[in-house]
């Protein structure tokens, strides 16, 4: 149903994200850190928040007058706190709308996502409530037009007895309790925000909270510089007698002001019922069907943990052991939250392709892939590999380039949910056997993965830093990752053709041993 | 206690492009954060803002409960008066330079009628002198139960309240 959308903007990620790879390293990506980024700005707008709460006064008399010696008399100071407070906020939305966006656009909102999506609609609605209600503070013209305009759109739900809007009709309608008020929801919503920001991720292991170093102070030092060259400024005072005529709008936050206007708050109230439904229902409209989840195998489970260290959605938890054998722990499957990525397979250390078929088993299971069916796409690559020189087998996943497009003369591929499902003694076993000159392993860019983890898995227990480690006796020179996003079919291609011009290299030089006599002898 | 040592990694041009990208940023967001401007109101326009609620008078009028509807009631509840609570609707109309612009029944508010009827309508009008009739029903009748006329000058960019007073039964134009 969202395909064709999809399929548009995938592209359009995807190329951006090159581009900004080559711009500033994938390294500082912000399109990979866009959640990251958005609580990095909210501490930031915290921050500033709480110390401009010092100055500010809430009586209707001081308050606009208190704005104004915030921005101005210590302008290098409370004016830049101010500065930063607004452009933070807008930065939130800027960074919110895309990463919302990146996620329907990689297809990361349903299934096993739903939590992730469903928690982000209120979200959104803290945060423009947070961002509006901060604006009225303020209490200049620009926020006497959004008291109005919120007001009239409340309430024509009529659910107060009196209009609401009439408090706004006269000078001297207004008290000091008001400010009061606002000042207590511009609190208590945005520390609402933040307690479902942290729902929000509650189902994702190790979710990237916090921006790397460079970029986050690389947004701190633009946003500072913004401050202070583009300082945040009042519109004139509020005054009930003057309509508010020419405003300059927050476009971030109020888009849908001009749409009241022309449209008035019967259609408005239709337009976002129907934009809040269509988002909480949206996982459920793809009707995909879910790949079975991971099973466990108690027999072979002996509850060393990695499984659940490794898989990026916590579907995997330890429980205490029921069958009675002398392990304390067992491990779990959350069938709910499972992605079925393969990755606690990868993890497993009795995820291994030397024994028979028959002995073959392992402690946690793709019913999809089963560690039985890997092996045998496995040996059957081995097998179409007819000789040649520098012969490689390449690992592909089902997100990133289609990894059977590089088959041909000397390679030959298998293709796995995720790359992180490979366990590294099934790259022992290709080399040692001879079944291969060398092993690539591929999949989506780091920060693209379609599992959150893979690549980065992969990288870790292929060079041995993560258990379950590729073992010593396999020469690293002969293993390789390259990571290509599908945009990118041509990188995978050069890296695969630079891996076997090393591999040829490294068979002409005396230094390598003939390696098909050394696995048999 | 902060750690600079991530910058040796990082290469040069990466530097220059990190620069650019916060210049794009930053100015996308200076841009849209205060434009472009919006225009609400022309600088020959005035507002004139319709509120008022007002209680419709009582649906049924009250009756004094004969003996036997007392001995009915609950002996807690034997109140001599017998009162509906419910209100009849109120009907609002607005007659602008002798053109009939607003014409509204409104239902009582509240799960038992019990409550104000509500108007709210705002107006852009070209400032000058115009004349404003206004009327509202609150009862059974077919004739209006209070009226009011005035020929008003609405001043650009002010707004224009009409309203009514409930205790004086009488319509106040403020900002005239
Ligand atoms: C205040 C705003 C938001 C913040 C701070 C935020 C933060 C985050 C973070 C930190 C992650 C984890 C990323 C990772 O490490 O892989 C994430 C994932 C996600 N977010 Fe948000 N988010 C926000 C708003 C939204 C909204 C509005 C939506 C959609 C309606 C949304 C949908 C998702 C989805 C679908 C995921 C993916 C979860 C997964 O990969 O399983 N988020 N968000
Ligand atoms: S298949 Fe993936 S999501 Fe499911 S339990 Fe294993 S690692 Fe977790
Ligand atoms: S990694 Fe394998 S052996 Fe370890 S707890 Fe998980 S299923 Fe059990």
């Amino acid at each position: 149903m969202f395909k064709p959308l999809q399929s548009l903007l995938r592209p359009i990620f995807l190329r951006l994200e090159s581009g900004v790879d080559w711009l500033v390293g994938p390294g500082a990506n912000p399109l990979y850190h866009l959640g990251a980024l958005t609580f990095f700005f909210f501490w930031i707008v915290a921050a500033t928040g709480l110390y401009l709460f010092i100055p500010y006064e809430t009586s209707v008399a001081t308050v606009y007058q208190s704005v104004e010696k915030i921005t101005h008399e210590q302008w290098y100071f409370s004016g830049v706190m101010r500065s930063l407070h607004r452009y933070g906020s807008d930065a939130m939305v800027v960074t919110t709308m895309v990463h919302l966006t990146r996620e329907f656009a990689f297809d990361r909102f349903s299934g096993a996502r739903w939590f992730a999506w469903i928690t982000g609609v209120p979200l959104l609605a803290f945060l423009f409530t947070s961002g509006i209600t901060g604006y009225w503070l303020v209490w200049d013209m620009l926020a006497q037009y959004l008291a109005v305009g919120s007001l009239e759109w409340v309430d024509w739900f009529g659910i107060f007895g009196e209009s609401t809007a009439r408090n706004f009709l006269f000078r001297g309608f207004l008290t000091d309790r008001f400010f009061t008020l606002l000042i207590f929801i511009h609190i208590f919503v945005p520390l609402f925000l933040l307690i479902v920001m942290f729902v929000h991720i509650i189902r994702i292991s190790r979710p990237g909270v916090n921006p790397p170093k460079l970029l986050a102070w690389g947004t701190f030092l633009m946003l500072l510089a913004l401050s202070f060259v583009f300082p945040a400024t009042s519109h004139g005072p509020a005054d009930l007698g003057v309509e508010p005529a020419v405003l300059n709008l927050d476009w971030f936050y109020m888009f849908l002001y001009p749409v009241f206007d022309n449209w008035g708050p019967a259609k408005l109230w239709a337009l976002v019922a129907v934009v809040a439904v269509a988002l909480f229902v949206m996982p459920w409209l793809q009707f995909k069907k879910r790949p079975a989840a991971a099973e466990v195998h108690l027999d072979q489970c002996n509850g060393c943990t990695r499984c659940t260290l490794d898989c990026p959605f916590g579907a995997v938890v330890m429980i205490n052991r029921t069958d009675g054998r002398p392990f304390a722990r067992e491990a779990k499957v959350d069938p709910d939250i499972c992605t079925a990525c393969g990755i606690c397979v990868g993890s497993c250390p009795t995820s291994t392709p030397f024994r028979s078929a028959a002995q073959l088993a392992t402690g946690i299971d793709l019913p999809g892939l089963p560690l039985v069916a890997l092996k045998e796409k496995v040996v059957a690559a081995m097998d179409r590999l007819n000789g040649g020189p520098a012969t490689v087998i390449v690992f592909g996943c089902e997100h990133g380039v289609d990894a059977a497009s590089l088959e041909g003369e000397g390679v030959a591929s298998v293709t796995v949910p995720c790359t992180g499902m490979i366990p590294p003694p099934f790259v022992d076993f290709i080399l040692s056997d001879g079944g291969a000159d060398g092993v690539l392993l591929t999949g989506c860019r780091p920060g693209d993965c379609f599992h959150r983890l893979g690549p980065r898995w992969t990288d870790a227990r292929m060079t041995g830093a993560r258990e379950p480690a590729l073992r010593d006796r396999v020469p690293r020179e002969r293993v390789r990752t390259a990571w290509a996003s599908p945009d990118q079919p041509n990188k995978l291609k050069a890296e695969m053709a630079a891996f076997r011009a090393d591999l040829a290299a490294l068979e002409a030089s005396a230094v390598a041993p003939p390696k098909k006599e050394a696995a048999h002898a | 206690m902060l750690d600079f040592g991530f910058l040796k990694t990082v290469r040069p041009r990466h530097f220059l492009g990190q620069a650019l990208i916060y210049l794009g940023t930053a100015a996308f967001i200076a841009w849209l954060s205060a434009h472009p401007t919006y225009t609400r109101l022309a600088p020959d326009q005035g507002v004139l803002k319709l509120s008022l609620t007002h209680a419709g008078q009582r649906a049924e009028p009250c009756h004094e409960r004969t003996p036997e509807e007392l001995a009915k009631l609950p002996p807690n509840m034997r109140a001599k008066m017998s009162c509906s609570r419910a209100r009849l609707p109120v009907t609002l109309e607005m007659d602008l330079n002798g053109k009939t612009i607003f014409r509204e029944t409104a239902a009582p508010a509240g799960l038992s009628k019990d409550g104000n009827s509500r108007f709210y309508h705002r107006y852009v009008l070209p400032a000058g002198a115009h004349r404003l009739a206004v009327r509202l029903r609150d009862g059974r009748g077919p004739a209006f139960d209070y009226t009011a006329e005035r020929d008003v000058i609405v001043q650009p960019g002010k707004i224009m309240v009409i309203d009514f007073i409930n205790d004086k039964g009488q319509f106040i134009f403020l900002g005239v």
